[in-house]
């Protein structure tokens, strides 16, 4: 199994020089299985480009996954070119959303209507197949088991763990490692604190001994203070996940829009200065948009 | 209109009538100020938010039935608003919370005459008491989060009956009161069924944990099988000394409570050893005034 970054940004594109070697697209992730199987991981702005790698494998079967509804997850989906191409099939998976109630299919409904996009969905040729995964449901696509789990994130956010022949990789998503939201002279304090470390082990368990952790790591330790509860993550906790879960390789990824390149490499050098120590056989890289990696 | 199929039953139709009057059942007045207030703050404290919530049995209910639906299915059935909080996110719980203040208010005045205001500050009097009195009598044996929803949601049959069958519970309220007749006993002369079986057939149709529908369903008794509903009856029994009993009349007619062993068969020498629960009937007042 392999995979491959389309793009690494959160919240926004951040195109320019200041972003030239990280690249400014948002998340997308190309996972290949050992028989070919294709799965993607979320429809940011990445799936533009790897859309246009795809037009030389017509047909196309893709296997989208979408971690969450937020727009930097999903507003490639349109731009998705093998959507408009007959005898292709696209099959969208995500989660369903408890306050609108709606399915997956909501991601497209939502981009494609009159006033936001000149295309409807009856106009695209591919075959498309919308299917709302079940927290914790294991999907058989191909050779390939992909499994949900529900994270942190001011949405419903699905963390997609992907297993093929004895080698997986785990994919947060956006993710807030879990904190009490009491104080401690509060008296629900210690209920809380029980319950999110209940929800944190089981998490854990999840992302166990993963050859690929792949991590919103949004934050440096000093910024995540004043956005706690924004639903990121930061370096300093993507590593102690990656320690606690026992995973091969750490990528960090969702990388800030304000940060450039030189920027983005000083926050990593100094985080990884502070745990070099005691990361023993754990490989921690920096997501990177076309950066491919063979498990 | 008589929907019911018998005693103690209540016709599919009826079923589907009553849950699609909670489905569109506003909150109380003072949660949806506070909600509203709250998430017009872009830095509001969680915690102060899951207080609303969990204050609310209106919007308690529907964040219960979306968490202990078959879509999360989680392990263990959910009692508690911190719970979901954990699971769901806090911001989704709040937009769940907004999407439910929306639909409007709890009015003061329904068709049915019964006291709304009245029926919330009874409800959260009795979800203290029955964490006050579970600590004190039952400990180890009941969770203080069951024992708080138990209280809270267990005369939630009553609003539903005010929301989708007015006339009815009317002529019900009025029959107790003429007869001297306690409420469920009305109830079930005048719709054929009581407000907890209206509460425990809900509870079940939304996969809430069998221990809180069998102690909804049970808290009239005749028998009280388990701590928890032991803890629920005798709280539901000092509500009423308090004047907190939601037109319940519970022990109209001269009605004898057998008392579960635990509390020594003595309501008085109850009350006396659980103390002063005068902050408690505070707090519940504070909490659902709605002006101010």
């Amino acid at each position: 199994m392999k995979f491959k970054f389309w793009g690494v940004r959160g919240s926004i594109p951040a195109p320019g020089p200041h972003t030239a070697r990280y690249g400014g697209n948002t998340t997308c992730i190309e996972v290949r299985s050992d028989n070919g199987t294709l799965i993607i991981l979320d429809g940011g702005t990445g799936i533009f480009a790897l859309a246009q790698s795809l037009l030389r494998e017509l047909p196309v079967s893709a296997n989208i996954f979408i971690t969450h509804s937020h727009w930097d997850h999903i507003h490639g989906l349109p731009f998705f070119i093998p959507l408009f191409i007959p005898g292709n099939t696209v099959r969208l998976h995500g989660a369903m959303d408890p306050v609108t109630g709606s399915g997956v299919e909501q991601v497209m409904a939502v981009q494609l209507q009159y006033s936001y996009f000149p295309v409807r969905e009856a106009e695209m040729k591919a075959a498309i197949e919308y299917k709302s995964l079940a927290i914790g449901q294991s999907l058989e696509v191909g050779d390939v088991t992909v499994t949900s789990t529900l994270l942190n994130h001011p949405v419903i956010d699905f963390g997609y763990r992907i297993e093929c022949n004895g080698k997986s990789l785990f994919f947060t998503g956006d993710h807030e490692p879990y904190y009490n939201i009491y104080d401690r002279e509060d008296a629900d304090y210690a209920e809380y604190q029980a319950l999110i470390e209940e929800k944190q082990s089981s998490v854990d368990q999840a992302m166990r001994g993963v050859d690929a952790l792949i991590v919103d790591s949004s934050y440096t330790r000093e910024e995540y203070p004043a956005k706690k509860g924004w639903g990121h993550g930061y370096f300093d906790a993507s590593i102690e996940m990656a320690l606690r879960v026992g995973a091969k390789r750490l990528y960090c990824t969702h990388h800030e829009p304000t940060r450039g390149d030189e920027e983005l490499e000083a926050v990593f050098a100094t985080v990884m200065e502070r745990h070099a120590s005691r990361l023993g056989e754990l490989q921690v890289h920096l997501a990177r948009e076309g950066l491919e990696v063979d498990l | 209109m008589r929907g019911a199929v018998g005693m103690g039953q209540i016709s599919v139709e009826l079923g589907k009538r009553l849950n699609s009057a909670v489905e569109s059942m506003p909150a109380f007045p003072k949660s949806v100020q506070r909600i509203l207030e709250l998430t017009r703050d872009i830095n509001c404290r969680p915690k102060d938010l899951v207080g609303v919530i969990e204050k609310d049995p209106v919007i308690t209910i529907k964040v219960l039935k979306i968490i202990n639906s078959a879509y999360y299915g989680l392990p263990n059935k959910i009692t508690s608003i911190n719970q979901s909080a954990v699971y769901l996110g806090v911001n989704t719980l709040k937009n769940l919370a907004l999407s439910f203040s929306t639909i409007g208010i709890l009015p003061k005045k329904n068709e049915a005459n019964f006291d709304i205001q009245h029926y919330l500050v009874s409800s959260l009097v009795t979800a203290n008491l029955v964490r006050a009195i579970g600590a004190k009598f039952a400990a180890g044996e009941v969770d203080p989060t069951d024992c708080y929803i138990a209280g809270l949601l267990h005369d939630f049959g009553k609003v539903v009956f005010a929301q989708c069958m007015p006339e009815e519970f009317n002529q019900a309220l009025a029959l107790s009161a003429s007869d001297d007749l306690p409420l469920h006993k009305a109830e079930e002369k005048v719709i054929g069924a009581d407000h907890t079986l209206v509460g425990a057939m809900l509870a079940k149709r939304w996969q809430f944990p069998a221990s809180l529908a069998d102690c909804i369903a049970g808290h009239h008794g005749p028998k009280y099988e388990t701590p928890l509903a032991e803890c629920l009856l005798v709280a539901d029994l000092i509500a009423e000394r308090l004047g907190y009993d939601s037109n319940g009349k519970i022990s109209a007619g001269g009605v004898e409570h057998y008392l579960p062993k635990r509390f020594g068969g003595d309501l008085d020498a109850t009350m006396a050893e659980l103390g002063d629960t005068s902050k408690m009937i505070a707090e519940a007042k504070m909490f659902s005034q709605s002006e101010g």
